[in-house]
């Protein structure tokens, strides 16, 4: 067990490399001159020359390469090329709503999505499975943006339920906070929810036709216990694995949900980053985001054994 | 369905096949009505010159934000264009991205899974690099590669097929490494059939169907992520009327012409339906064995 566990920690070291080194090498092997393309359209030639030496473009590849990698071991990621601010600063700025919007989808997703998964397992073929089903590819078809403005339009316009945009950090009261935080959410997990309500359907499914799910009921246990206590734990291994790899739809989501309901987290530093083409902002938050995917699966990896007891290594 | 049966006795293989298709889309009614819907977007844009109403570019500044009516179907927009025309030109981008990069990744993704599935030493170096791009949410890869290029439907169409190939190369090495240990590939080798001769008449052939299914996903989420680059203003450019780009204008605009958004939103959402319908379709006719893992 513990020589697993060092090897699958290990495992993200080759991953989290390469990560590095791609988005090192992105900038190098683009086509044209990045510092022109960065500088912009109006850019004189001593601008695109001040950008390519504040990028280090001017040095060897290797130099590069080893100030990169030097300067990422010492956390430092960077400086902005548009507010002169430490990349670390700014993405210490945007943590927070970034962080609540996305803890607070993962709860309403795997907390509509996993029961309604299940029932539609439990009632498979009937009108309550179809309509899951027609809810779970529907999830997957709409674009999220989409989604958000019409969630805008019909409860923040029409309806005046809630407010249109914007965030409000949790330490000023927690009803403006969570009122800011239900449609984006909803917005945001739409996909996510589709996607678990899918797996939970197609994996509880298996699991009740098994023989020891047909034990359980001759034992005279009722539906419920063995739905909930036999069948969905039994099927809990590719309901956790695919919570794991849906957090690269949740991160992507945030990117376009922060900028429908102008939520100041990561996602519109990313957008302003585009505008702005401040390239050490987008590397930065790039290998932000990859690092939290990779975590995030390697906690899904580990959590196996506590989920399966038959897992072992 | 008497006839159809007589008349596929009378006449060779063509009518035969064509009744199996009747039969399959019968037995997966969803599948059917995916690819009527995606036939319906294919029909829209090719014929957008014929079935719009307007010049999609044209500019009206005096019929500037008009409800739909009658005149314009899906109303105008903020410069008084019609959103209906502008719709069906739009479709013409989304169905062009998508098809493209599920063209393009599959094929290149084969290309690099058949070579790592057979090569060890290069199977080793192609699937570290693989597992390191797939860490990367791919909107960010795609925004990142465009906030580098000139924003054109090609840097689009790069940007969305990169992030794209670690995952068919994952499914075709996967999948050339259970083929070629089977005892055919064995006997073709001790016949003396050289690696291109085993590669295209034993390999590929038994790759094709899980490509084909993985090929529609990508164009579906293709033709959305085509829309949110668009949206986020790093995709196709604004003067080109994609789905995406109308929508991205609309959104000032949600309080006093909503119907600038929603329309082309029901048709983007349509196809990728359609799409993912038919993916589903082709996935548990063509594999019974892939459709048991969702």
């Amino acid at each position: 067990m513990r020589t697993y566990l060092l090897r699958r920690v290990l495992a993200t070291v080759p991953v989290m490399l390469v990560v590095t080194v791609f988005v090192f090498a992105l900038l190098r092997i683009a086509p044209g001159d990045p510092a022109a393309t960065i500088a912009g359209d109006n850019a004189t030639s001593e601008d695109i020359a001040r950008v390519r030496t504040a990028l280090g473009l001017d040095q060897p590849l290797l130099t590069q390469l080893g100030i990169w990698a030097a300067s990422l071991a010492a956390g430092d990621l960077g400086t902005s090329i548009y507010s002169r601010l430490p990349v670390t600063h700014l993405i210490g700025q945007r943590l927070e709503p970034t962080l609540m919007l996305t803890l607070t989808t993962l709860i309403v997703a795997v907390g509509v999505a996993v029961p309604l998964g299940v029932l539609a397992a439990w009632k498979a073929g009937t009108w309550i499975d179809r309509a899951v089903m027609v809810f779970a590819v529907l999830g997957f078809s709409l674009p999220v943006f989409w989604l958000g403005f019409l969630f805008i339009w019909g409860f923040s316009i029409k309806l005046h339920w809630l407010p249109v945009q914007g965030f409000v950090s949790i330490g000023d009261g927690i009803v403006p906070f969570l009122e800011h935080l239900v449609l984006p959410s909803l917005t945001l997990g739409m996909v996510y929810m589709a996607l678990i309500a899918r797996i939970t359907r197609a994996s509880v499914l298996e699991v009740l036709s098994q023989d020891y799910i047909r034990t359980a009921h001759s034992k005279g246990l009722g539906d419920q216990t063995v739905l909930w206590h036999h069948a969905l734990k039994n099927a809990s291994v590719p309901i956790v694995t695919i919570i794991g790899i849906g957090i690269a739809l949740l991160i992507g989501g945030v990117v376009v949900t922060e900028s429908v309901f102008a939520i100041p987290g990561l996602g519109r530093l990313t957008v302003d980053a585009i505008l702005h083409r401040d390239y050490p902002v987008i590397q930065g938050i790039i290998l932000v985001f990859s690092s939290v995917y990779v975590l995030v699966n390697l906690l899904v990896d580990l959590s196996y054994t506590f989920l399966d007891p038959r897992i072992r290594y | 369905m008497l006839s159809a049966d007589t008349r596929a006795g009378e006449i060779a293989l063509p009518s035969r096949s064509r009744s199996r298709v009747r039969r399959v889309l019968r037995r997966h009614p969803t599948m059917a009505a995916g690819g009527a819907l995606l036939l319906l977007m294919v029909l829209a844009g090719a014929l957008a010159p014929i079935l719009g109403t307007s010049d999609p570019l044209d500019i009206r500044p005096s019929e500037r934000l008009r409800a739909p009516s009658g005149e314009h179907w899906f109303g105008t927009d903020m410069l008084g264009r019609d959103v209906y025309s502008r719709t069906l030109y739009g479709s013409r981008i989304s169905l062009a991205v998508g098809v493209s990069v599920a063209l393009v990744s599959t094929s290149v993704g084969l290309l690099i899974g058949v070579v790592s599935g057979y090569n060890r030493a290069v199977d080793s170096v192609v699937m570290r690099v693989m597992d390191g791009i797939m860490a990367i949410p791919a909107i960010l890869l795609a925004i990142a590669l465009m906030a580098l290029s000139k924003a054109s439907v090609g840097s689009v169409i790069a940007a969305l097929v990169l992030p794209e190939i670690p995952r068919v190369v994952r499914l075709v090495r996967g999948l050339v490494l259970t083929i070629r240990e089977n005892v055919y590939i064995e006997a073709a080798n001790a016949l003396g059939a050289g690696f291109f001769r085993i590669v295209l008449r034993h390999i590929l052939p038994n790759t094709l169907t899980p490509l084909i299914v993985q090929a529609t996903y990508i164009c579906a989420s293709a033709v959305i992520y085509e829309a949110y680059l668009s949206f986020l203003g790093a995709g196709t450019p604004p003067e080109i009327p994609s789905w995406g780009n109308i929508m991205a204008e609309g959104r000032i605009y949600i309080q006093l012409g909503f119907w600038i958004l929603l329309f082309p939103g029901i048709c983007l959402g349509l196809t990728v339906l359609g799409i993912n319908l038919v993916g589903d379709g082709l996935r548990d006719t063509l594999d019974p064995r892939l459709a048991k893992r969702v």
